[in-house]
Formats: C-alpha cells, sequence, structure tokens
C-alpha cells in the first residue's frame, strides 16, 4: 500500500527523519510510536508531501509520490488529520465538511459565474459526502451546530470527517485521541477498527499505550529520526531497545 | 421579538426592499449632494467587496488594493483624456489592465504567507503611488489627470447628471453582490475559506494553493479596477492622491465594521462609515479620535463585525428557540438553524 524505501529529512544538520524504510500494508492499522521529538509528525508531513524529503523514495500503490505537492498527493488518496484543525468556527459542522470533496470537482470561476449544472451537481456531491462523512463518524446530530459550540471530542471527529470527504485509500491520523478522556478514547480506537472495516488504511501517531497496543496490527517505532523497531504489539512491548527508548534502560520497570 | 425582526432581514424579501429603497433614493434626497455622497458610497463599496474575496474569504491581507484602485482610475483616465478613447472601451481595458497586473502581482507576492505579504502588498502599493507620482510622461505626475471623459449613455441617458450616474453605479454594485453572493456560497468561495482556515489543512484537502490564492487575487484587483474606472468617469479628475494608502486602510476599516468575509459587510461598512464621515465632517481629522477607539472596541469583541456578529446571534437564538419548542415532540434537530444558515 505505502512503502517508504530509506526515507530522510534533515532540517539544516539534523537529521528529523533517518533512513527510515517501512513498508504499511493495505487494511491494517499502522501505528507509529515514539518519545517526543522523535520525528513522528516530520514522517507524516513527508508522506503527506507538505515537506519534502531530502532522499528516499515513497511510493503509494506502486507510484513514485516522492516529490509531489501535497495536494497532488491527496488526490491520489493520502487524507490525514493534524493535532490541531483549524476550521471556520462561525459556520455549522456541515458548511465546513462540504469542501472535503473539493478535490474531487472540477467547477471554476466560469462554472460560479452561469450557475452551470455540473456545479450544481458538483455541489450535492459534496454536500452529500459531506453528510455521508458525518454519519461515519457519528455526528449527524450536531451538522448544524457552529464549530465553536460542540466539544472537543466532537471537534476531533470532524477533523476525521473532513479527512474522510476526500475519498482516501489511506488515512494519516497525527495524535488522534490527544486530550480526550479514556472513554473517548475508546470511541476513536472504534472508529479506526470502523475505518479498516470499511476498507481503509489506517496510519496512526500516538501516545497512549494502551489503545495502541489493543488496537494497531503493526508498530513502528521511532526514535531520535531512527526507526528501532517494528512488528506487531507483542514484539514490540518485549523490545529490549524499545524499553529503553522509553524508559532509559530499565527492563524491569516495563515488565 | 427581535430575532422575529432579524429573520426578516434574512429573508429574500428584505434584499428586494433594500433594493426599492436604494432606487427610490434619489427622490427621497433632499439635494444633489446626497445623491452624490451615496454614489460615491457605492464606489467604494465595490471595491470592499473585491478586498473582501481576497482578504474576507482567502483570508490575505492586500495592502495594495487601494493602489489597484488607482490603476483602474488611472487607466480609463489616461485613455479617455490622453489616448482620446471613448469612455466604455477605457472601461473595459481598466478591467483588462487591473486584472492582468494583478495576476503578476498575486504570482509573485502569493508566494509569501501571512504578515509577510501584508508587507510586500504594502510596498507593492507604494510603488504603484510613486509611478503615478513620479513617471510624469505617462501619469503628468503631481498635475493629475483632467478631462476624463463621462460614460455615454448611447443617447438615451446623460450619464454626466448626478442622478442617472448613481443608477450606473448601482447597478454595477447589484451585479458585484450578486457575484459574491454566487461566489461564496459556491464550492469555489468554500475553497477559499478552507484556504483561510490554513495553507496546511487546505493542501491536505487537495487544494492547489497557488492557483486558487491567484484566482482570489486577480477577482478582488478586477473588483479595485471596476471601482476605480467608475470612480474616475465619476469626479472626472485624479490625481496620485487616489493611490494613497490611505484608501486601502480606509477600506479595511469599511471591512472590518460591516463584517469581514460576509456578504453583507461591505455593503454595510462602507455605507455606514461614508456617512458618518459626511455628518462629522465639522470634526475635520480630530474625527478619528472618534473612530480610532471605535474600531479598537469592535474588532475585540466583534472580530467579524456587525454582520457576522448579527449571524451568530440568530443562529443561537435559533437553537435555544427550535428544542424549546420541539422538546415535546422528539429530541435532537437542529433544522431551524439549516434553514438560517442558508437564507445567509
Amino acid at each position: 500500500m505505502l512503502k517508504v524505501e530509506h526515507l530522510t529529512k534533515m532540517f539544516g544538520g539534523l537529521a528529523a527523519v533517518n533512513d527510515v524504510s517501512v513498508d504499511f500494508e493495505a487494511g491494517k492499522i499502522n501505528a507509529i510510536i515514539g518519545p517526543n521529538g522523535a520525528g513522528k509528525s516530520t514522517f507524516f508531513n513527508l508522506i503527506s508531501g507538505l515537506h519534502q524529503p531530502t532522499s528516499g523514495r515513497i511510493l503509494l500503490d506502486g507510484t513514485d509520490v516522492t516529490n509531489m505537492p501535497s495536494d497532488k498527493v491527496a488526490r491520489l488518496g493520502v487524507g490525514r488529520t493534524f493535532q490541531t484543525t483549524n476550521l471556520f468556527e462561525q459556520a455549522s459542522v456541515l458548511d465546513n465538511l462540504i469542501v472535503g470533496h473539493r478535490l474531487r470537482t472540477k467547477s471554476g470561476l466560469w462554472d460560479v459565474l452561469i450557475n452551470s449544472k455540473r456545479l450544481q451537481r458538483e455541489e450535492k456531491a459534496a454536500r452529500d459526502k459531506a453528510m455521508e462523512a458525518l454519519d461515519f463518524v457519528g455526528l449527524t446530530h450536531v451538522a448544524g451546530q457552529f464549530i465553536a459550540d460542540i466539544t472537543q471530542e466532537e471537534r476531533k471527529r470532524v477533523a476525521f470527517a473532513l479527512a474522510l470527504a476526500t475519498d482516501p485509500k489511506i488515512v494519516l491520523l497525527d495524535e488522534p485521541a490527544a486530550g480526550v478522556n479514556p472513554e473517548e478514547t475508546q470511541g476513536f480506537a472504534e472508529l479506526m477498527r470502523k475505518m479498516v472495516d470499511n476498507g481503509l488504511t489506517v496510519c496512526l501517531i500516538e501516545h497512549k499505550m494502551d489503545m495502541i497496543m489493543s488496537l494497531a496490527d503493526k508498530i513502528m517505532v521511532l526514535d531520535h529520526g531512527e526507526k528501532i523497531a517494528e512488528g506487531t504489539p507483542e514484539e514490540v512491548r518485549n523490545n529490549p531497545v524499545v524499553i529503553e527508548a522509553y524508559l532509559g534502560g530499565d527492563e524491569d520497570a516495563a515488565a | 421579538m427581535l430575532f422575529k425582526l432579524g429573520s426578516f432581514f434574512m429573508k429574500p424579501g428584505a434584499k428586494m426592499a433594500l433594493l426599492a429603497l436604494a432606487i427610490v433614493f434619489p427622490a427621497l434626497a433632499s439635494n444633489e449632494y446626497q445623491v452624490y455622497v451615496m454614489a460615491s458610497a457605492f464606489v467604494w463599496a465595490i471595491a470592499v467587496y473585491g478586498l473582501n474575496i481576497i482578504t474576507g474569504y482567502c483570508g490575505q491581507l492586500n495592502l495594495a488594493h487601494g493602489g489597484f484602485f488607482a490603476i483602474g482610475a488611472y487607466t480609463l483616465g489616461l485613455l479617455t483624456s490622453d489616448a482620446g478613447w471613448s469612455f466604455w472601451p477605457a472601461f473595459v481595458a481598466a478591467l483588462l489592465v487591473t486584472a492582468v497586473l494583478g495576476f503578476l502581482v498575486g504570482v509573485v507576492s502569493l508566494r509569501l504567507k501571512e504578515h509577510y505579504f501584508a508587507i510586500f502588498t504594502l510596498c507593492v502599493g507604494f510603488i504603484i503611488y510613486l509611478l503615478m507620482d513620479k513617471w510624469e510622461e505617462l501619469t503628468h505626475g503631481p498635475v493629475g489627470v483632467r478631462d476624463i471623459a463621462a460614460p455615454y449613455g448611447f443617447g438615451v441617458v446623460d450619464f454626466t447628471e448626478t442622478t442617472p450616474f448613481y443608477y450606473l453605479v448601482l447597478a454595477f454594485l447589484v451585479f458585484s453582490i450578486w457575484f459574491m453572493g454566487r461566489l461564496s456560497r459556491s464550492l469555489l468561495g468554500r475553497t477559499f475559506i478552507a484556504i483561510r482556515n490554513g495553507d496546511e489543512l487546505a493542501q491536505s484537502l487537495g487544494i492547489n494553493l497557488m492557483r486558487n490564492k491567484v484566482l482570489a487575487f486577480v477577482l478582488s484587483t478586477t473588483y479595485a479596477g471596476l471601482a476605480g474606472a467608475l470612480y474616475a468617469g465619476m469626479v472626472r479628475f485624479i490625481g496620485p492622491e487616489e493611490a494613497n494608502i490611505i484608501h486601502t486602510f480606509d477600506m479595511i476599516t469599511y471591512l472590518l465594521v460591516g463584517g469581514i468575509g460576509t456578504l453583507t459587510g461591505p455593503l454595510l461598512g462602507t455605507i455606514s462609515i461614508v456617512w458618518i464621515t459626511q455628518s462629522l465632517q465639522f470634526l475635520e481629522e480630530y474625527r478619528m479620535i472618534l473612530f480610532g477607539p471605535l474600531l479598537v472596541v469592535l474588532v475585540i469583541f466583534f472580530p467579524r463585525g456587525i454582520t457576522g456578529q448579527f449571524l451568530t446571534w440568530m443562529h443561537h437564538k435559533a437553537q435555544t428557540l427550535s428544542p424549546a419548542k420541539k422538546e415535546k415532540a422528539s429530541k435532537v434537530q437542529t433544522a431551524t438553524s439549516g434553514e438560517v444558515k442558508n437564507n445567509a
């Protein structure tokens, strides 16, 4: 699905991501973990095209997307969320989501001027898609509310819906469960499961270990920009290198 | 009670009532000067609608807007006075020139983000002023451009008269607002708003930043050019002062007061401030003592201006009213808020 080969990103003399190779399989939940500053978000930015890598290759279903601008990467089916999502606070949830499907539409200025059939058709499609995404994340009941009036957890779900409205094949979720309580965390885990059940590939960065260990099919561990381990939750949990990176070498403490 | 009054303003009928009021205004005005002031307010409103596209919807603070207004005015002025063109061809040329220059400036300046973009366009605006002031062979320098043609009315109307000119400007204003309304509701308008929310998020939604920002910029400069050309046809004498940065800041004030990023805001802000300014003429420059603090208070407490505040208030009112009514029948219904939004 997503194949990354020897990916490196230098910021000045510092390697934020250093020679990372990994293969994310389709229809799986792939997690990236690591201490703060390990280069996880940079890794996402490289895949989604917001940053251009210094060296290495990124292949999406066999297509080389290494130096592609992010809007093109998105059109090829890479959706993503950010740690914080700025939305139009004084507009309804639904209004904020309609633009999510914009990348699958073609209407331009001329269509606006003459209110073309194509524009009308595409606007309906975008609205339907937004409703569909909203239904998927379970927020139909707040469709008409302003973003400013919904809860933190609902905002996070709206960010999911926005990514889903782009019709992605793979979604990159940057700390989806940060800042929500344990019960809501469980809700997000179920939502990610549901995404995979619907044929999506999920790739997430997360710090909540309980969630990751029970949810992920595969975990990659980054530390100081380098991949230090990879495998199933069980393998990663018992990997001494990982334990050292997290706990400073005290193996007993991890047990 | 207030809510009912508010919902009236959101009905399509309110627009028609407003238009009818604008049409009968010359008959209601006590003298020709008032009609003239209103016509000039309409001209500025068109320019402010342009600023609203790039700054209000697309989120890029363009401080060269007054400069493009002046370019529109100068293109029309120089073509009709020095080159001897008649009004309407020169008018079309003014639109094309501001669109093309807008494209060229946009392609370069929009590579910059946020305040860097604002500072760059501030400089562009000043360069435009300097060109008009110093390039005497072309622009006549500080002397300005005289003998600008008035629009000819094809033998039907005489646009050198104030009242016919008022209707001409009104027609362009109505078209400008109509197009803005259509744009703001369309997928393209939503694309601009997505860019305002954040470059990175917009890109991750597959939006080509440069193409859409340049499009918004060109639209806004064309609006400015349209307003500038009408202005030149109205006052018939222009100078480098038309490109003064003051005009850009005036327009930003109109936009902030009326409601940035809203459809009614530019009209409301421009007309109210122009008339308040008129009625405070006796205070001369000291009226800024009044405007300054007013603007500060407004930006702090009503960041989306009068219109934005009104829409938010209406939305919340509709939300608190609708569950109260429907509580007995069923829970969770937000249909009313949806309707309010659609009419806005």
